[in-house]
C-alpha cells in the first residue's frame, strides 16, 4: 500500500492506513484494510470472513475474544478495525470492546442477531463505532472502512488543532464525559479545569508540531503505565501532559494520552457507575486494576458536585475521593487504602454506595494507599489520619471484641458488641458500630449515649459506605477512614468520648492517640463525609434504628454496665475537658473533635433510645456539623452548610451545630443535653 | 442436454426453496460469495451450519429437560442458534427460533417445548432439501 503522506510525516505503521484524513487516500483503500473478526459461531465466522475477503480486506478471524485480544496485543499495529459479536461464551463482546478501545484504540463494530434497542444502545455507550444486525450482509461490510477513516481523521484533528482548541474541546468533553471526575477532585473543579487548560495548552502547542502521529497502540503494558501515572497524579491532576511525563514513553504524544484518558474515563465510568456517576472518580483512582475492574462507583458526582460548588474544600474532596476510591478499589479488590477512600466517598453517596456498598472493602488495612490516585489536594497526613480515624472507629466497632479487654467495665458489652458486630457486619455496616457504642453506653442516655450512638452511627455511616466489609472481616480494624471520622472526633477528644460509657469507647480510648492526628485530618475530611452521614442515616436508618433500639434495650437493661459506663463517661468527660473541649476552641483537630463529639453528645440523648435513631441521626448530623464546622473553622471558612448542600438542611444543621457548640463550650463536662432537640436537624 | 436439464433442475429447486420460504435473501448472499476461488463455499457453509447446529440443538434439549428450566440459558442457546440459522438464510428455521424465544421470555415451558419441536422439524426438513439441492448443484457443475 502506498503511504500517502499528506502533511508530511505519516508514519502510520500499517501500510493500508497511511493516509491523512482529508488528504489523498491511497487508491487501493479500503482494500487491504486489516480486519480482525471475532465470533464464536463458526458458521457466521466463516461467512463473515468470506465476505470480508470479498471486500478485499485482509481478514484475521478468531472464535474467542481472548484469542482476539492476544492477537491484538501481539501485533499492536497489525489491525485497522475489529468486528466482534456481542454474545460470546468466554467474554462479553462489550467487554472486549472496552478493552480494545482502551488498549489499542481501534474502531470496533459490534454484531448481533439481537436488534433490541437496549443492546444497540449498549454498543453505543461502550464506544462501538457501529452495530450490525445479523445476518450481516456484504453491503454492510463494504463500508466499514469509513470508521477507520473517521477515527484517523479525529486523531488528526486533535493533533493538528492548537492546544487551546483541543484543550477547550477536551476539557469540557472530558469533564462532561467523566462527570467532572477530574475536576471534582480538586474541590474546585473550575480551578482545576483552568489549571488544566493552562497546562495543556502549552503542551498542545508543542505537540502540534508533530504532524501525523503514528497510531499508538495501547498495549497492556503501556496502558498499565498510563493507569499508574493517572493514579499517581490523582484524578484531578491527571492531565495528559503530566501523565505523559510520568509515563515517559518515547514517541508518545500528549494527544495520544489525552484521547486515551478520555476513553479511560468513559470506560471507568461504565464499569463502575452502575447507577451513579461516580465512576469517574473511582475509575480514575482505581486505575490500579489494569483491567479496570471494578471501580466501585464512587460518588464521583457527589464529590464533584461538592467540589464544584467550591464548598467542599479540596482536602475534603480529596478525602472523599480517597474514600470513594477506596470504595471503588474495594470493588476490585484494590488495597485497602483505597477502601478507606471509599469510605469517604461512601459518605458522600451513602445511598448509592450502600446499594452497592456492600462490596466495599472497608477493611482496611490500614494504610492503604489512600493517596493512591487521590487527588493531590489531599494531604497524605490527612489521609493517614483519616485512615486512622477510620481504623480507630473500626477498631472500636470491630475490634471491640478483641479489645474488649480495654474497657474492663464493658467487657461484657464489648464482647457482646464484638459478637454482634461480627454477626451484623454483613448487614448493617454501621450497626455494629452502633451496637457497640450503644451497648457500651447503656446509660448514657445522656449525651454519653449519644456520642456512642453517634460513634456508632458515624462508624455506621462510614462503615456503611464501605465498611460493611470491614465489619465483616474479623480483623477489620481498619475501618475506613471515613468511619473513623466521626468516631475519631469523639474518640479523640478524650479519646474517650466514645468510651462514654461504652466499651467501644474503650478501643477508642486506646486509639486515642492515633486519632488525634486522624481526627485532624478527618475533621477536614469530614466535611465531605458529613453529608454522607446523613445519608446513611437515612439509608440505614431503619437498620440503625432497630439496632439502636436493640442496643438501647441492652443499654438500659444493663444497669451495671451503665455504671461502668458512667464511669467511662466521667472519664471521657474529663478527658474532654482536658482536651480543651470545653474551651470551645477549635484549635487543632482535637478541639474540633471535641466539639464534634460534644455536639454529638449533646445532640444525642441516648436516653431517647426510642429516638435513638434520631439521635443517631442527629449525632451524625452533629458530627457532621461539627466536623464540618471544625473543618470550616480550621480549614476554610466554608460554611458547613455549603459543603453539604444537598444532604442536610444546612441551615438547620448549622444552627444545630452552633447550638451544640455553644452548649458544648459552656459545659465542659456536660453531656446531658436533654433539652437539646435535634429534631430540627433534617435527617 | 443433461447439463441443461440439471441446471434447470437446480434452478427450479432453488426457486421453490425460496418461494416456499425455506430460504431467504441471506442465502443469496452466500451464493454470491461463491466464486472460482471458493467453488464450494455454499456447501461448506451449509455443512458447517448443520454440524454446529446439532451441538446447539443438543444443548437446548438438555436445557429443556433439566428441571427447573433455566430460561436464561435457553434463551442464550436459542439466540446463538438463531444467529447461525439466519446467517445461512434458513428462513423458516429462524422464524421458529423467534417463536421459541418468545415462549422462553414468557417462561412458558410448555410453549418452549412445543416450539422447539417445530424448530427441530424445520431444521431437519431444510437439511434434507438442501442436501438434495446442493447435490444437484454439484452434479450440474460437474457436468460442465
Amino acid at each position: 500500500m502506498n503511504v500517502s503522506s499528506v502533511k508530511g510525516s505519516m508514519s502510520i505503521s500499517s501500510s493500508t492506513s497511511t493516509w491523512k484524513a482529508g488528504d489523498t487516500i491511497s487508491d487501493q483503500f479500503p482494500a487491504g484494510l486489516r480486519v480482525l473478526v471475532v465470533d464464536d459461531d463458526p458458521t457466521c465466522l466463516m461467512i463473515l470472513e468470506k465476505m470480508l475477503i470479498a471486500c478485499l480486506y485482509k481478514v484475521t478471524k478468531c472464535n474467542r475474544a481472548e484469542t482476539a485480544l492476544s492477537k491484538l496485543r501481539e501485533n499492536k499495529n497489525g489491525y485497522d478495525i475489529v468486528l466482534s459479536d456481542v454474545h460470546m461464551p468466554d467474554m462479553d463482546g462489550f467487554k472486549l470492546l472496552e478493552h480494545i478501545g482502551l488498549e489499542m484504540d481501534l474502531p470496533v463494530i459490534m454484531m448481533s442477531a439481537d436488534d433490541g434497542k437496549k443492546v444497540v444502545m449498549k454498543g453505543v455507550t461502550h464506544g462501538a463505532c457501529d452495530y450490525l444486525i445479523k445476518p450481516v450482509r456484504i453491503e454492510a461490510l463494504k463500508n466499514i472502512w469509513q470508521h477507520v477513516v473517521r477515527k484517523r481523521k479525529n486523531e488528526w484533528k486533535e493533533f493538528e488543532q492548537s492546544g487551546s482548541v483541543e484543550e477547550g474541546d477536551r476539557q469540557p468533553k472530558q469533564s462532561d464525559d467523566a462527570d467532572y471526575s477530574s475536576s471534582a477532585n480538586e474541590g474546585n473543579w473550575k480551578g482545576s479545569k483552568k489549571r488544566k487548560d493552562e497546562e495543556e495548552e502549552t503542551d498542545e502547542r508543542d505537540d502540534t508540531s508533530t504532524l501525523k502521529k503514528p497510531r499508538v497502540v495501547w498495549s497492556v503494558e503501556l496502558h498499565q503505565q498510563f493507569v499508574a501515572a493517572v493514579n499517581q497524579l490523582g484524578i484531578d491532576k491527571a492531565v495528559p501532559k503530566k501523565i505523559l511525563e510520568l509515563m515517559n514513553v518515547p514517541g508518545l504524544t500528549r494527544e495520544n494520552v489525552a484521547s486515551h484518558l478520555q476513553k479511560y474515563r468513559l470506560y471507568l465510568r461504565r464499569l463502575s457507575g452502575v447507577s451513579q456517576h461516580q465512576s469517574n472518580l473511582s475509575t480514575i483512582i482505581s486505575a490500579q486494576d489494569p483491567t479496570f475492574g471494578s471501580l466501585s462507583s464512587l460518588s464521583g458526582l457527589d464529590l464533584q458536585t461538592l467540589a464544584a460548588t467550591g464548598q467542599l474544600p479540596a482536602q475534603s474532596l480529596a478525602r472523599l475521593q480517597a474514600a470513594g476510591l477506596g470504595r471503588a478499589t474495594a470493588k476490585s479488590g484494590i488495597p485497602i487504602t483505597l477502601v478507606d477512600q471509599r469510605n469517604i466517598f461512601s459518605f458522600e453517596n451513602p445511598k448509592l454506595r450502600f446499594g452497592e456498598g456492600q462490596q466495599q472493602h472497608m477493611t482496611n488495612k490500614q494504610q492503604v494507599n489512600l493517596l493512591h490516585g487521590i487527588p493531590t489536594t489531599m494531604e497524605p497526613k490527612q489521609l493517614v489520619s483519616l485512615r486512622h480515624a477510620a481504623q480507630s472507629i473500626g477498631n472500636m466497632n470491630m475490634q471491640v471484641p478483641p479489645h474488649g479487654a480495654q474497657s474492663s467495665q464493658n467487657n461484657p458489652l464489648l464482647m457482646q458488641m464484638g459478637q454482634q458486630q461480627q454477626q451484623q457486619q454483613q448487614q448493617s455496616r454501621g450497626q455494629i458500630l452502633v451496637d457497640s457504642t450503644i451497648n457500651h453506653a447503656p446509660r448514657l442516655s445522656s449525651s454519653m449515649g449519644q456520642p456512642i450512638l453517634s460513634n456508632g452511627i458515624a462508624t455506621n455511616v462510614s462503615s456503611r459506605n464501605g465498611i460493611p466489609e470491614n465489619i465483616r472481616a474479623p480483623g477489620y480494624s481498619q475501618t475506613p477512614s471515613m468511619l473513623n471520622f466521626p468516631m475519631n472526633h469523639a474518640s479523640e477528644l478524650p479519646g474517650n468520648s466514645f468510651a462514654l460509657g461504652s466499651t467501644p469507647g474503650v478501643s477508642i480510648l486506646t486509639s486515642k492517640g492515633a486519632f488525634q492526628e486522624d481526627v485532624n485530618s478527618e475533621i477536614k475530611g469530614s466535611g465531605g463525609l458529613m453529608p454522607s452521614y446523613d445519608v446513611f442515616n437515612d439509608l440505614d436508618q431503619h437498620k440503625l434504628q432497630s439496632w439502636e433500639l436493640q442496643n438501647v434495650g441492652m443499654a438500659f437493661d444493663t444497669s451495671q454496665h451503665s455504671n461502668s459506663l458512667q464511669g467511662n463517661l466521667d472519664l471521657t468527660q474529663s478527658a474532654l475537658g482536658q482536651q480543651g473541649f470545653s474551651s470551645g476552641q477549635m484549635n487543632g483537630h482535637n478541639r474540633s473533635a471535641a466539639v464534634a463529639s460534644k455536639a454529638m453528645f449533646s445532640t444525642g440523648d441516648v436516653k431517647e433510645l426510642g429516638s435513638a435513631q434520631n439521635v443517631n441521626q442527629h449525632l451524625n448530623n452533629l458530627l457532621v456539623d461539627n466536623t464540618i464546622r471544625v473543618k470550616s473553622e480550621r480549614v476554610c471558612d466554608t460554611s458547613p452548610a455549603n459543603i453539604f448542600p444537598d444532604h442536610f438542611g444546612q441551615d438547620d444543621l448549622m444552627s444545630a451545630l452552633l447550638k451544640q457548640q455553644e452548649s458544648v463550650a459552656s459545659s465542659e463536662n456536660e453531656f446531658d443535653f436533654d433539652g437539646y432537640s435535634m429534631n430540627n436537624i433534617p435527617v | 442436454m443433461d447439463r441443461n436439464r440439471l441446471h434447470n433442475q437446480v434452478a427450479s429447486m432453488r426457486r421453490s426453496l425460496f418461494d416456499q420460504g425455506y430460504l431467504d435473501d441471506q442465502f443469496i448472499q452466500l451464493e454470491e460469495l461463491q466464486d472460482d476461488t471458493n467453488p464450494n463455499f455454499v456447501q461448506e457453509v451449509v455443512t458447517l451450519f448443520y454440524n454446529d447446529s446439532t451441538r446447539l440443538i443438543q444443548n437446548i434439549e438438555q436445557a429443556l429437560n433439566s428441571r427447573p428450566i433455566d430460561f436464561c440459558k435457553l434463551d442464550d442457546y436459542m439466540h446463538q442458534f438463531k444467529g447461525s440459522s439466519s446467517s445461512i438464510g434458513a428462513k423458516k428455521v429462524t422464524n421458529e427460533c423467534t417463536a421459541f424465544r418468545e415462549y422462553c421470555n414468557a417462561e412458558n415451558a410448555e410453549g418452549c417445548i412445543r416450539s422447539f419441536q417445530q424448530v427441530k422439524q424445520e431444521h431437519a426438513i431444510l437439511k434434507r432439501k438442501l442436501e438434495v439441492y446442493l447435490q444437484t448443484v454439484r452434479q450440474a457443475s460437474q457436468t460442465a
